[in-house]
């Protein structure tokens, strides 16, 4: 020890001004002593720690689009909400002035009063401005928008939820049992994608339309034949889409070896797939899902201008901007504004998919 | 490769029998039969019309004597003006073929154009503004793009004639038709594009000294252009689904409008006619391209 004590004496070692070798005679003995628990916590590196989810959360918020689109869509859902709530209106009355038809109020202009409605006014009265005018049944346009954009986005959203349900499971139980299980399933999913689903779509809503009958009264018929129609033609066709997805990501996910650990102490197929394999292929489902949505909203759309979509009195934003077709010359904006509607919907929700995929998914690109 | 086509037919021909037997199923399970009218016909009328049809046969064998009549061309007649189906596809098929085929080209050749500007200045003003506008595009149902351009361009505008069968101006049943597939090309073709310029060959060309133009269209373009073809494919189907909206929109006479009011009319031997006569369509136009892309790059594998 003293010895030691020794080497770090000043005199002892002469450093040469140009020699590269490290100055001992700048240390001590002190300099070697052990760390107290106050210094070695200083030198720890403080960075919180993040999870998959967390660190897919900043990127997102980075991405201006997304963000933007996360708050139009917060503005409509909002919108949709609240304004059924304010608006006296509903989307099937047929307006009327102190319980007097009002005859005069058909394809009012926005934000203008019928002649009765006028007189009213001017007696005193309030009147709830009609903010997109009415329509040709003289009917608030405003609320009916609204109420189709509510079907419009319940539309959307069931049936991706019907579409991912059926997906999830045919895809992870051909992904998880593989050979010729596997082989089998995916022939019918082959030969399913392989349809042209619009017209296939066309065809069995055309069909299940006049077929269905519900007993009145139950929930089923609440929704009305021409939506549980739309939701079943959704179900039967889109699914393949994502249970391909699905399979393929669980035959990458099956070989990892955490699959192999569980396995090896007894869990069971369900519990892997349910507690191991579904929750690292989430990013990807939710993906997807999203960008189902306005495709659903699209097809529903398309299938109201040809005639087979959501049924009268019901509005959706695809009947509505097709009923506006006609008088088009004379009231563009009823076109307009579902229309408008329909496109940031769209627009936000794919843009929002996008921005979810460049956050949660780097691998999966376009 | 020869068994590779034939695999790809076989699986075709064997989609084409599921479609037809779909079809025929699910029209037969519309209730109350084709000639349920408003008005109600005398037994014996609808008696002798089933057997004028052979609708008093047994399912099984209707459907074996239809599939017989579609293979030799004849696909019935429709129930609303007692016209022969074929006669109707014939005379009305040609215009839609017309209208689609221009469309499919429009948008092949201007999706490429864009989708190459795109990629070739990327970040840069241009590639924004195309991306724009492609984002815009395919956020919009495409009866109101097409209902708006007749608003704006034969209406209010009056530079173009409301299509007539005697004017033939398809200009705008072409854009309207085209936009969506333009948008989408263009996408993917910046993809590719910007795949073909990241790939060695291009960095080769470059170090050897190749001038810019001939690098792009030489070496970068003709790369990029082969998976464009396997996008033409589904666009063949979303054309198809799309002149329904335009023609009926246009009051084109071709198929799609037909089906639209045969939809409308619930004339289920055309509707069923029109959806066999659409899907085969598609399905064959999906294996040429499926074949012509394998054909096209020696790279791609056949398995």
């Amino acid at each position: 020890m003293e010895k030691n004590k020794d080497i770090f004496c000043n005199d002892t070692f002469k450093k040469n001004p140009l020699s590269s070798q490290i100055d001992l005679s700048r240390f001590t003995q002190e300099s070697f002593a052990a760390a107290t628990e106050d210094e070695k916590r200083q030198q720890d590196v403080m960075s919180e720690s993040t999870t998959f989810f967390k660190d897919g959360m900043r990127k997102l918020s980075k991405n201006p689009l997304a963000m933007g689109s996360i708050v139009m869509l917060a503005i409509v859902i909002l919108t949709i909400i609240f304004a059924p709530m304010i608006v006296p209106y509903s989307y099937e009355e047929i307006l009327s002035v102190n319980g007097k038809r009002d005859k005069g109020a058909k394809n009012l202009a926005p934000f203008t009063y019928s002649q009765m409605e006028q007189k009213y006014i001017e007696e005193g009265g309030t009147r709830f401005p009609h903010i997109f005018g009415t329509d040709e049944q003289c009917r608030d346009y405003f609320v009916r928008v609204i109420y189709g954009t509510r079907i419009s986005l319940f539309i959307g959203f069931f049936a991706s939820i019907i579409v991912l349900f059926i997906g999830m499971l045919y895809g992870s139980i051909s992904g998880y049992i593989g050979g010729r299980v596997d082989l089998i399933m995916m022939r019918i999913v082959d030969i399913i994608y392989s349809l042209p689903d619009m017209l296939m779509i066309i065809l069995l809503k055309v069909v299940l339309d006049e077929r269905l009958n519900f007993p009145a009264g139950s929930f089923l018929s609440k929704l009305g034949t021409s939506m549980v129609s739309l939701f079943i033609v959704f179900g039967l066709l889109y699914w393949v889409g994502m249970a391909r997805l699905i399979r393929g990501q669980i035959l990458s996910i099956k070989e990892n070896e955490y699959v192999l650990a569980a396995r090896s102490i007894g869990a069971g197929a369900g519990r892997i797939i349910r507690q191991h394999i579904l929750p690292n292929c989430l990013s990807v489902i939710i993906i997807s899902t999203a960008l189902q949505i306005p495709s659903a909203i699209f097809t529903e759309s398309f299938l109201s201008f040809v005639g087979i979509g959501v049924k009268a009195p019901m509005p959706s934003l695809g009947s509505l901007a097709n009923a506006a077709r006609e008088g088009l010359q004379s009231y563009p904006y009823k076109l307009i504004f579902p229309a408008a509607i329909i496109c940031l919907i769209v627009l936000s929700l794919n843009l929002l998919g996008d921005g979810l995929r460049d956050a949660f998914d780097p691998k999966l690109k376009r | 490769m020869i068994k590779y086509i034939l695999k790809r037919i076989l699986l075709a021909v064997l989609t084409v029998f599921i479609i037809c037997a779909i079809t025929f199923f699910s029209m037969h399970a519309v209730p109350g039969g084709p000639f349920n009218r408003e008005k109600a016909m005398s037994e014996a009328t609808v008696a002798a019309l089933n057997a004028r049809y052979g609708m008093d046969k047994p399912v099984g064998e209707q459907f074996i004597l239809y599939m017989k009549g579609i293979l030799h061309g004849d696909f019935g007649v429709s129930l609303k003006n007692g016209r022969e189906i074929s006669s109707i596809i014939g005379e009305s098929f040609p215009i839609s073929a017309r209208l689609g085929i221009s469309a499919m080209i429009v948008a092949l050749i201007l999706g490429t154009i864009f989708g190459s500007i795109a990629a070739l200045m990327r970040n840069k003003l241009p590639d924004r503004i195309i991306v724009f506008f492609t984002t815009l595009l395919t956020a919009v149902p495409s009866f109101v793009l097409a209902t708006l351009l007749l608003l704006v361009f034969c209406i209010k505008l009056g530079w173009v004639p409301v299509w007539s069968p005697k004017s033939n101006n398809y200009l705008l049943p072409v854009i309207a038709l085209s936009a969506y597939p333009m948008a989408y090309i263009t996408r993917l073709s910046k993809t590719s594009m910007l795949d073909a310029l990241s790939q060695d060959y291009i960095r080769t060309a470059r170090a050897k000294g190749v001038s810019r133009t001939k690098m792009i269209f030489k070496h970068a373009l003709r790369n990029s252009l082969i998976p464009v073809i396997t996008y033409a494919g589904p666009q063949v189907a979303y054309i198809i689904t799309g002149s329904m909206v335009i023609e009926t929109i246009f009051t084109v006479g071709g198929l799609g409008s037909k089906f639209v009011s045969a939809i409308n009319n619930r004339d289920y031997t055309l509707i069923m006619a029109t959806t066999i006569f659409l899907a085969i369509l598609m399905v064959v136009a999906n294996v040429i391209c499926d074949l012509l892309y394998k054909l096209v790059d020696p790279r791609i594998k056949y398995d």
